[in-house]
């Protein structure tokens, strides 16, 4: 048990490093702007003045350095700096919204919750649809799903979301096409109104992590213990399921846990597309007014949600190896 | 609820039916070993199958016009989707034969164990690079023309809003549509590709660096790849992009530029993992060995030595990398920070005309504009992915 801790402790410190050192990238990026902060939110109205006063008042004069740090230690107390956007045209309720916390944690919880609906259809339909794909391998069902996933893991997902906007709202109006979400909405309708955003995210990951099951299991089916099983006689079901899934198990929690990371970046085109107000469409709003401050707390949140996603599919497959797990 | 009511009633249906279905082949064949051994998912997979075909086939057959007079737009797009799946498979087929009849004999050695799915891919991609080449004399129209009339809806039927001149109509300023696919071609995937083969080229030759030299370098390189591939790129590559829009205002570059640049290197980083991991197996050689005790130079070692036998890995990872690559751009130029405006491209298409599918319901025709400029996208992802499956399934099988 001692080592299994020490690795994944190991791991935990390599991540803290990784996000630090991601940090300083963000930072340098960001202050490799023409000009600086002071010009970029005053435009084409700068006068030597102005932009002398807000550099002093944002703390612009101070060196590169301690520059960093102050924003290091305001991302660690959740400070998050002020928005150049003193209206956040999808926050008219809350007129004068400026700082950035309070633009980005409504937005979050709200693309955490279309992450958790995604994972929740996409992960136990991928796991069994894999489980049925190794079953009956090289049949027509597995060619046809072979076909099927492959198309869908390379179309572009505004397609899919498209594809699904004219089959399930247009033609046949069973889900919202716009996933306008707010405060207080009873937790059925929210469903709802998201669920076509959740549909198609869930198309995009479910061929990936369907085609890992597959090949997981696939791959253990020669082994001399899975012949061993089957020459007891027992059905090729429980062959699959009791005997070949828990040693796939370790490569499948990877790639689902690799594909929640990938649903993070994923959710940036399908909120845009059905209007979803999440931290994506903030993200890619800020992007195009050049909103910097929020552009750089989106992509650390960003950022530290794929590392630590990262991180835990690393520790699960450690976690879920037995020769680690019992050591000699 | 009756939607869930039905389904549950189809689906107990199916079961029953399987049963039956497996009874019945049993008592028919007087107990053949392929009905008397049939597990029940099998089964029930055979009548599934049936009842989607039985399903399809009258789907297909409805009438194209409701009772009420208003088109029924379902049946009209699944008619479609049908007679270009038909067509599709029929060219892949005819291309496969053509391709075992002619060429040289290693070309009709290689159609020889070909599956359709990848015939349709070449097929595909030989028919884009086509288009992207000869876009100037196929387009109808110039790429940027804007023609008298805006907004005409697909399909050329004057009664619907269409106009024969224009076969898919035009766009919100009255540029010809077709003509912009077209040339979408030539720009969307012509950037993509220059893009690919720029990155393939740093990620390429600093991995094989990295393998041959190790030591410090090595560390230096892997490390700063490992940061960079922690953030996520399409989220990196909006940060990128948001700094690159203001130095392109200042500096006076087009920002398309800066957006190869920027793909490049974040996908570089992709390439430089691969490169290196293959390159660190080839180096540990004998015939390396041998060629440094002849004294050549790295750059010998490097293009020489270590690239032919790295052909393989490479060639199918380019593919990949390339659709990776193309699905980038199409996303950056949907949100509106990609490939820019006076070029026609496919992901901007997409956004500007993303609003006509709420008519498919009223002009089935409207709704295909968007669907075709984003299918164009996933045509051509799916076509290279058949390929790259084939290439990667024909080389670990021949390995084994």
């Amino acid at each position: 048990m001692l080592s299994i801790l020490k690795i994944v402790l190991q791991r935990l410190g390599l991540g803290i490093v990784t996000l630090f050192v991601v940090s300083i990238v963000i930072f340098i990026a960001v202050n490799s702007l023409p000009g600086d902060f002071a010009e970029a939110i005053l435009g084409q109205g700068a006068t030597p003045e102005s932009v002398a006063t807000i550099r002093r008042d944002l703390g612009l004069d101070q060196p590169l350095v301690l520059r960093y740090l102050t924003w290091l230690k305001g991302m660690l107390t959740l400070d998050l700096g002020t928005s150049f956007a003193q209206l956040n045209f999808a926050n008219f309720g809350g007129a004068g919204t400026t700082t950035v916390a309070e633009q980005i944690a409504p937005r979050l919880s709200n693309t955490m919750f279309l992450a958790a609906v995604t994972a929740c259809i996409a992960v136990p339909l991928a796991v069994t649809l894999g489980i049925l794909a190794a079953l009956y391998r090289n049949t027509a069902f597995d060619k046809a799903a072979n076909m099927f996933t492959l198309s869908s893991i390379s179309s572009p997902e505004f397609f899919m979301a498209y594809v699904l906007i004219l089959f399930l709202a247009v033609l046949n109006p069973i889900f919202p096409s716009l996933s306008n979400i707010y405060d207080g909405m009873a937790f059925s309708e929210r469903l709802e109104k998201s669920m076509l955003p959740a549909l198609t995210l869930t198309l995009v990951v479910t061929a990936h992590m369907m085609r890992m099951t597959r090949a997981a299991i696939i791959s253990l089916l020669a082994s001399p213990y899975i012949e061993m099983a089957r020459l007891k006689g027992l059905s090729p079901i429980r062959v699959i399921v009791v005997h070949a899934l828990p040693n796939a198990l370790a490569p499948i929690i990877n790639v689902v846990a690799l594909n929640l990371a990938y649903l993070i970046t994923g959710v940036v085109v399908v909120e845009v597309v059905f209007v979803y107000p999440g931290i994506g469409q903030l993200f890619v709003d800020s992007v195009k007014i050049r909103d910097i401050p929020v552009v750089q707390a989106c992509c650390l949140i960003f950022a530290a949600a794929y590392i630590l996603l990262n991180l835990t599919a690393d520790v699960l497959s450690i976690i879920s190896n037995p020769r680690l797990r019992h050591p000699k | 609820m009756s939607g869930f009511v039905w389904f549950a009633i189809v689906i107990a249906g199916l079961l029953v039916a399987a049963y039956v279905f497996r009874l019945a082949g049993q008592a028919i064949t007087s107990n053949a070993p392929r009905f008397r051994d049939m597990t029940f998912g099998v089964a029930f997979g055979y009548v599934f199958g049936a009842a989607l075909f039985v399903w399809a086939v009258y789907y297909y057959f409805q009438p194209k016009i409701t009772e009420a007079g208003t088109p029924n737009a379902g049946v009209i797009f699944f008619r479609w989707a049908v007679q270009g799946f038909i067509i599709a498979s029929i060219a892949a087929f005819l291309f496969r034969v053509l391709g075992r009849a002619v060429g040289t004999e290693t070309t009709k050695k290689l159609f020889r164990s070909m599956p359709l799915t990848a015939s349709f891919g070449i097929l595909v991609i030989i028919l884009y690079a086509i288009t992207a080449i000869f876009a100037g004399s196929i387009a109808p129209y110039g790429e940027s023309e804007i023609l008298g009339a805006a907004n005409v809806l697909a399909g050329g039927d004057v009664a619907a809003g269409g106009d024969p001149a224009y076969p898919l109509g035009t766009d919100q300023i009255g540029r010809d549509i077709l003509s912009r696919l077209i040339y979408g071609a030539r720009n969307t995937v012509g950037i993509a590709f220059i893009t690919t083969c720029l990155a393939f080229f740093i990620g390429g030759s600093l991995g094989f660096l990295a393998a041959t030299l190790q030591g410090w370098l090595d560390q230096l390189l892997s490390r700063s790849v490992d940061v960079l591939m922690a953030i996520p790129s399409l989220i990196f590559a909006l940060l990128l992009m948001t700094i690159a829009s203001a130095w392109a205002v200042k500096l006076g570059v087009p920002l398309t530029i800066f957006m190869v640049l920027i793909i490049a290197m974040i996908d570089s980083t992709r390439v430089y993992r691969l490169a290196r991991a293959v390159g660190l197996n080839i180096v540990v050689m004998d015939y390396i060995e041998a060629a440094k005790l002849r004294g050549e130079g790295l750059g010998y070692l490097v293009f020489k030595e270590i690239l032919p036998n790295a052909m393989a890995p490479l060639l199918a990872e380019f593919g990949l990398r390339f659709c990776f690559v193309f699905l980038t751009i199409a996303a950056l130029s949907f949100l509106g920070v990609g490939i820019q405006p006076p070029l026609a491209d496919w992901g901007t298409m997409v956004r500007d005309l993303g609003p006509f599918i709420n008519f498919a319901a009223f002009i089935p025709t409207a709704a295909v504009t968007p669907l075709l400029a984003a299918g164009a996208i996933a045509l051509l992802t799916v076509a290279v992915n058949f390929v790259v499956d084939w290439m990667l399934h024909k080389t670990s099988g021949l390995q084994e």
